[in-house]
């Protein structure tokens, strides 16, 4: 489903900072995956790297047998939106549009029309136990609302993959837990999961944990869960 | 790009945005309505000024009697100087001279009857070519001729106010009217020209009009053209040519400008065509910057717009919106808010001057202020231009942004 082979990533602001130094990973269909690391250890630049909102510099990236690599701009626009849903752990919801609008979204870009993306979106909302507050903007909304929908707008598309960059980060801990559950819920309809966490709660929620070192996966943290 | 889909996520954009919308919009509709008003304005004075000048021919030339300042021949100073009948002669005699009439005012106001109805009017005596260089319109009958003038016939040319008054609905032509007296024939009713405050004039021959008020050989003054090609150092030679006649006339020195007044159409016009050529320029320059303040204006908010929302095209850019509809985005809505509010400032301004035009009492220095629209509508045009390219360069700006450099933007 998703391959990672020997991905370097280099930052150039002032010095020039190494952040990924050979990163080798397999993920399958339908898994569950969590990244875990200490800040700086590169994970989030993975994360970007796989959610295809960044580059990387050597190595190969292979997404459902397509080979990113430097694609351009338009490009890239059309893989984040077909394949991938992305989960922020601030949200990222746009503030002056209501629930239900942020939700439907992604479906303007595949030019759908307002009607049907719409009721698409309704579709979703109520799915996550949100319709009451489809006409809500953001700032009405609690974080484990926002986060939700959020999530209702990465799943909008049907993607194979949501990429979730701390997605409790910014949630007390029982609302982390209903979001996490969802998630769970989600993936075990088939779609391939891949958060970044620092939590070692939250990354016990999911299938498999990656331990992320200093631009390395450290050798043998590659650890299966039982759920 | 230009679909309807596109359209609605812009209004909805601009209508939860309101005030920044309103901004951008402000300073193109306030540009565009300061245009129009200057615009207005200035044409507002220069067709008052014209609208004076219709009142004669442009290339007439009006002659009337003043005070002696020059001792001259052993004659002192102080003397008044009065034009007759001579000095007309004299001057209908140059070759430079065209149409000419004199024009003799007789003192006070005169009775005038019709029917046992008896009122006062202001009498004015003429030769026939003054209908024609004071542009006279003859609404009925016929203009005084030389026949009139050779036999001092007692007809007379009446006003319509005048008509309206005397003869209330009556059709006055070929009517007999008492006027100081004397028996005399309605020949013609024209429309004043409102100089007079209720436009109460008759016109009667010059000839009848010296006979019977004993003016003998006095008139009030000349009215005369001059060849239309004439330039404005041509009609100088002439005038002073004319000012040479009747000095010798009356025995008074040539260069005694204050002897005899002369006004020359074709010199007042050009010395104001001078003053609106510095005035249009004026009011062009002004309002070329304030178009280039409203372009400004657009450029500024649209970079502020663009910054603001850096982190909003993040988030589309991640959702797998294209560059292109970001460019597009930014763009349909500089495009949108700049012709709106242009329209709004094109419409408010015409507007306003419109209301000006239907509501000033009527003047001789501010007269029908209306603006080119060719003029208006392509400043408007110019600001949709200048939006669009405002709005571009941020825009492309925004969409070559990463999106996770725009999402990080917080």
């Amino acid at each position: 489903m998703l391959k990672l082979e020997n991905i370097h990533k280099t930052y150039y602001n002032g010095s020039p900072l190494h952040v990924l130094k050979g990163i080798n990973l397999n993920i399958e269909e339908g898994e569950f995956v969590s990244i875990m690391g200490s800040s700086g250890s590169g994970k989030s630049t993975l994360l970007n790297i796989i959610g295809i909102l960044d580059n990387y510099d050597e190595g190969g990236y292979w997404l459902g047998g397509t080979h990113i690599m430097n694609l351009n701009e338009k490009k890239a626009a059309y893989f984040r939106n077909k394949m991938i849903g992305f989960v922020f752990q601030s949200f990222n919801l746009i503030s002056f549009k209501n629930a239900m609008e942020n939700v439907a979204l992604p479906l303007y870009y595949q030019k759908i029309n307002r009607k049907k993306r719409n009721l698409i979106a309704m579709e979703y909302l109520e799915k996550l136990g949100l319709k009451d507050w489809a006409d809500h903007t953001p700032n009405e909304l609690s974080g484990g609302q926002k986060q939700r929908i959020a999530i209702a707008r990465a799943m909008i598309t049907k993607p194979r993959v949501i990429v979730a960059d701390e997605p409790t980060g910014a949630l007390d801990s029982s609302t982390s837990v209903e979001v996490m559950r969802l998630l769970q819920e989600i993936n075990n309809e088939g779609v391939t999961i891949i958060i970044v966490t620092h939590e070692r709660d939250i990354s016990r929620m999911t299938k498999r944990i990656v331990r992320l070192k200093d631009g390395l996966i450290e050798d043998g943290m590659v650890e299966d869960i039982e759920c | 790009m230009l679909d309807l889909d596109s359209w609605q996520e812009i209004f909805s954009t601009l209508s939860k945005n309101k005030l920044r919308a309103f901004l951008t919009g402000f300073s193109v509709a306030w540009g565009i309505f300061m245009l129009i008003i200057l615009l207005g304005s200035g044409n507002g004075l220069e067709n008052a000024m014209r609208l004076n000048f219709d009142r004669s021919l442009i290339n007439s030339m009006r002659i009337w009697g003043g005070k002696t300042t020059k001792p001259y021949e052993g004659l002192k100073p102080g003397r008044y100087i009065r034009l007759d009948n001579d000095d007309y002669d004299l001057v209908k005699n140059m070759p430079e001279v065209e149409l000419i009439s004199s024009q003799f005012n007789p003192p006070g106001q005169s009775y005038v009857a019709y029917k046992g109805k008896s009122v006062k009017y202001q009498v004015v005596a003429v030769h026939p070519d003054y209908a024609v260089i004071n542009k006279e319109d003859i609404t009925r009958g016929r203009n005084i001729n030389e026949f009139d003038i050779l036999n001092k016939r007692k007809i007379v040319a009446i006003t319509r106010e005048v008509e309206k008054e005397l003869f209330d609905h009556e059709d006055a032509i070929g009517k007999y009217i008492i006027v100081n007296g004397f028996n005399m024939k309605v020949i013609a009713v024209f429309k004043a020209k409102d100089q007079n405050s209720d436009n109460k004039v008759i016109v009667l021959p010059i000839t009848t009009a010296q006979l019977l008020y004993g003016g003998k050989k006095d008139i009030s003054n000349l009215s005369l053209t001059i060849p239309v090609s004439s330039t404005v150092k041509r009609s100088q030679e002439i005038e002073k040519n004319i000012r040479n006649q009747i000095s010798k006339n009356h025995k008074f020195d040539p260069d005694d400008d204050r002897a005899i007044f002369i006004s020359n159409s074709i010199e007042r016009l050009a010395r104001i065509m001078t003053v609106f050529n510095s005035m249009r320029l004026f009011v062009w320059v002004i309002g070329i910057m304030t178009i280039v303040a409203g372009i400004v204006g657009v450029s500024n908010i649209m970079t502020i717009v663009v910054k603001e929302r850096t982190r909003e095209i993040g988030i589309r850019k991640a959702l797998g919106a294209r560059p292109v509809s970001i460019i597009g985005m930014i763009m349909q809505e500089a495009v949108l808010i700049t012709s709106t509010s242009g329209f709004i400032g094109l419409l408010s301004g015409t507007g306003l001057l419109e209301f000006i035009r239907k509501n000033l009492p009527k003047n001789n220095y501010f007269y029908n202020p209306e603006a080119d629209m060719t003029i208006a509508v392509s400043a408007t045009v110019l600001l949709i231009a200048a939006g669009l390219l405002a709005g571009f360069f941020p825009a492309r700006k925004a969409a070559k942004i990463k999106p996770i450099v725009a999402l990080r933007d917080e």
